[in-house]
């Protein structure tokens, strides 16, 4: 089977060790996290997990399978990237020199979409939001400048479907 | 911790101003613990000096490792059913109870395991004692949770013993730090019936039970492989009535074992790698195969490749990860099997299924002539271990709990041992645990004290805790030991012979007196190397009142057949 992205939404309770416990899952089969992102989800209370792996489907299903088996997972799901809304960000730390002596630099600022986010005196930073490849473009540009230091986040994403928790969580107080 | 609100019952039981490692008592005693496996040390002190305050209603048997504790709150488990217990202190103490929560991990055994932790303000500072007990343990329990905080005990205790038998059963370990131990609370205690992250017990779906009822109802050659879920979930009376009713053939996996009577007319005998020959080449000649409650484990199927591929595969069992694990199938009937069970009866025909029962019956004369006449019944001077467990069976009219450890003891005593009852094989299957056995035994004799427990273990598994020995003296605890001394790892051996070209690395044992160390312990002893001995000896350890220890000296060089070579396929297995 044909290996491709997926992407891993996890809705869980926000307890520690949760996390050491999912890593687990994909370290036993030997699989490697892409990206990994924990936040507050839509739901009080709730965190909710964003992993990226390169898998094929079948691996993707089983791991979302014994993702599931943790005692405080609620619900865990699997998407290809065309099934999900998805995004990233990047940080670039340039030297604040170059803004002034490498006029290419705010060409690619405006054509790339990035926010300046801070300038002083001895650097400034960019932030630059979007899919992997537009990061990754804007990147090699600034490349042959020097970029003092360069930091991109884990996917962020959401699916086109629905991911009912809220729903599932009301059924479990009304069996009671 | 807010955020994880565990459903309450009414029942509550109230005490103010005690300590926690008192709250760690009560709560024990309303999870109806009255028995508890352990070995005290420095961070596990408060709680041992509630144990000897309320030892009258809460009996703590002291083994002599930690590793012991845990496998003897398995064999507890296993036995009765109930929740095992086993306490030890931080360090090595936590960590040496790493086996025997892998071994109910894999083997889906509730235990709750208790371990003293440095107190919270030394948390990370490499103190005295110290380690990471719940990153050790994650991998390896269903659940795990650091009390830091005496007020939390009464609810994570709850949950622990929740979580621990609900479902699919497993491990689970709560961890204590000293402080937590010493400081006072107002305690009160609600035992949990609910987590609203964890379902435990997949409702069961009529249209995929109604689907699996036609699907054996049409097959003409249907087959069951049944494991321990019919034994966890209490489904024994409703697994024989299904298959009384569709006549269909059914074999255990090394779990499944003893969940139906050995002498039932269905019972085929055992599948995977040292299973019977029927049930291992007819699993790729059915029409419909029926898994229940087992998880197609690589020593059932052999290679996948060539496993059942000519089956429609229906798949009963509680844990959702398991359907489409390791084989593929057509219908999951997901739930609990005494439910689901109970819920396909009306739907199935009344069949018998004669013809297809005579190709098993043909089988087993085939395995008989090549290999188990040989085996029971040998001609040959050296005593074979099967003939040592036919001996057993026969003292014990087949009532006995028989408990092994790992090898082709093992696999010898799971194939000839007989039994009329449910929980009474217990044996490490899934991580197949070296020393397993012994420890595993007291924990079974003290969780069954009207049955007569035996354990049989090999030269090898029985050295890696012989230690427990004297947990036996001490508490007089009345298990039959057989060791079955080919003064080899017998079945490391038998792969170096067939598979290695007999180059026997580290796998020849220069045993000590084995009697005269039982005599060491005041345990009495017997040595067997004849085989006119054997009958007398086996009956004299039955009818003992006390422990008993007993010595056949076996074979040397025997192998255990019919055997699926690793990676081969089940029609490939060898009687010879």
């Amino acid at each position: 089977m044909e290996e491709q992205r997926y992407t891993i939404s996890i809705y869980s309770e926000n307890n520690i060790g949760l996390l050491n416990r999912i890593s687990g899952i994909f370290l036993k089969r030997h699989i490697n996290i892409e990206s990994l992102n924990v936040s507050k989800s839509e739901i009080e209370n709730i965190s909710k997990f964003t992993i990226v792996i390169i898998s094929t489907e079948e691996w993707a299903r089983k791991i979302v399978g014994q993702i599931e088996k943790q005692i405080e997972v609620i619900k865990a799901y699997y998407h290809t990237d065309e099934e999900t809304i998805f995004q990233q960000t990047a940080l670039f730390k340039i030297a604040s020199h170059l803004l002034f002596d490498e006029r290419q630099i705010q060409n690619i600022i405006k054509e790339s979409n990035a926010q300046i986010v801070t300038v002083s005196r001895d650097f400034f930073v960019l932030a630059k939001s979007g899919r992997r490849f537009e990061i990754d473009e804007m990147h090699e540009k600034l490349k042959p400048y020097g970029i003092m230091q360069f930091v991109r986040s884990a996917r962020l994403a959401v699916s086109k479907a629905e991911m009912p928790i809220s729903k599932m969580l009301q059924e479990f107080y009304q069996d009671k | 911790m807010e955020s994880v609100k565990s459903k309450k019952q009414s029942k509550t039981k109230t005490a103010l101003n005690i300590t926690g490692a008192e709250a760690i008592i009560h709560c024990l005693l309303e999870e109806g613990v009255d028995l508890l496996f352990g070995y005290p040390g420095g961070a596990i002190m408060p709680v041992y000096d509630e144990l000897y305050k309320f030892q009258d209603s809460l009996n703590h048997v002291l083994t002599r490792h930690e590793q012991a504790a845990a496998h003897a709150a398995q064999g507890y488990a296993r036995v009765s059913g109930k929740v095992g217990v086993a306490i030890a202190t931080s360090g090595p103490g936590a960590t040496n109870l790493v086996t025997g929560l892998a071994d109910a991990q894999i083997d889906s055994t509730p235990i709750v395991c208790i371990t003293g932790q440095v107190p919270r303000h030394l948390l990370g500072s490499d103190a005295f004692q110290e380690t990471d007990i719940i990153g050790i343990s994650t991998p390896v329990t269903k659940w795990n949770y650091q009390i830091t905080e005496a007020s939390e005990i009464p609810e994570i205790m709850a949950k622990a013993f929740y979580i621990a038998k609900s479902g699919r059963p497993g491990p689970v370990l709560v961890d204590i730090t000293k402080n937590a131990q010493f400081d006072s609370f107002d305690f009160s205690y609600e035992k949990c019936d609910g987590i609203r992250s964890y379902k435990p017990v997949p409702k069961p779906d009529i249209e995929a039970i109604e689907t699996a009822a036609s699907l054996i109802n049409s097959a003409k050659k249907p087959f069951i492989v049944f494991g321990q879920g019919v034994i966890l979930g209490n489904a024994e009376e409703e697994f024989k009535a299904f298959i009384e009713k569709t006549g269909i053939p059914s074999a255990w996996t090394i779990l499944g074992l003893s969940a139906l009577p050995s002498d039932h007319p269905l019972n085929v005998g055992m599948v995977g790698m040292h299973g019977n020959y029927g049930p291992n080449v007819l699993t790729n000649e059915c029409d419909v195969l029926i898994a229940i409650g087992m998880r197609f484990d690589d020593r059932v199927t052999g290679n996948l490749e060539s496993y059942a591929k000519q089956a429609r595969i229906i798949h009963f069992d509680i844990d959702p990860a398991e359907i489409n694990k390791n084989v593929k199938v057509d219908v999951a009937v997901l739930g609990d099997a005494r439910e689901t069970l109970g819920l396909i009866l009306d739907k199935v025909d009344n069949k018998k299924h004669d013809a297809w029962h005579q190709e098993f019956t043909k089988k087993y004369k085939e395995e008989y002539e090549a290999v188990i006449r040989h085996d029971v019944l040998p001609t040959k001077p050296g005593l074979t271990m099967g003939e040592v467990v036919s001996a057993i069976n026969d003292a014990s009219n087949n009532d006995a709990v028989i408990v092994t450890d790992v090898g082709q003891h093992q696999m010898v005593a799971c194939r000839y041992a007989r039994f009329n009852d449910s929980k009474s094989s217990i044996t490490s299957g899934g991580l197949g645990t070296m020393g397993f056995a012994l420890p595993a035994a007291i924990g079974a004799k003290m969780g069954a004290m009207d049955r007569e427990v035996v354990a049989i273990i090999g030269d090898g598994g029985y050295q890696m805790n012989i230690q427990e020995l004297a947990t036996i003296f001490q508490n007089k605890t009345p298990v039959k030991i057989v060791v079955l001394n080919n003064d080899f790892l017998g079945m490391v051996r038998q792969w170096q012979e067939l598979f290695f070209e007999r180059r026997y690395a580290s796998t020849e044992m220069v045993n000590p007196d084995f009697v005269k160390i039982a005599e060491g312990y005041f345990i009495e002893a017997r040595r067997v190397t004849k085989r006119h001995e054997l009958n007398d000896a086996v009956r004299e350890m039955i009818k003992s009142k006390e422990p008993y220890f007993l010595e056949v000296k076996v074979e040397k060089e025997d192998n255990v057949f019919p055997m699926i070579p690793s990676g081969a396929s089940v029609s490939d297995v060898r009687l010879k």
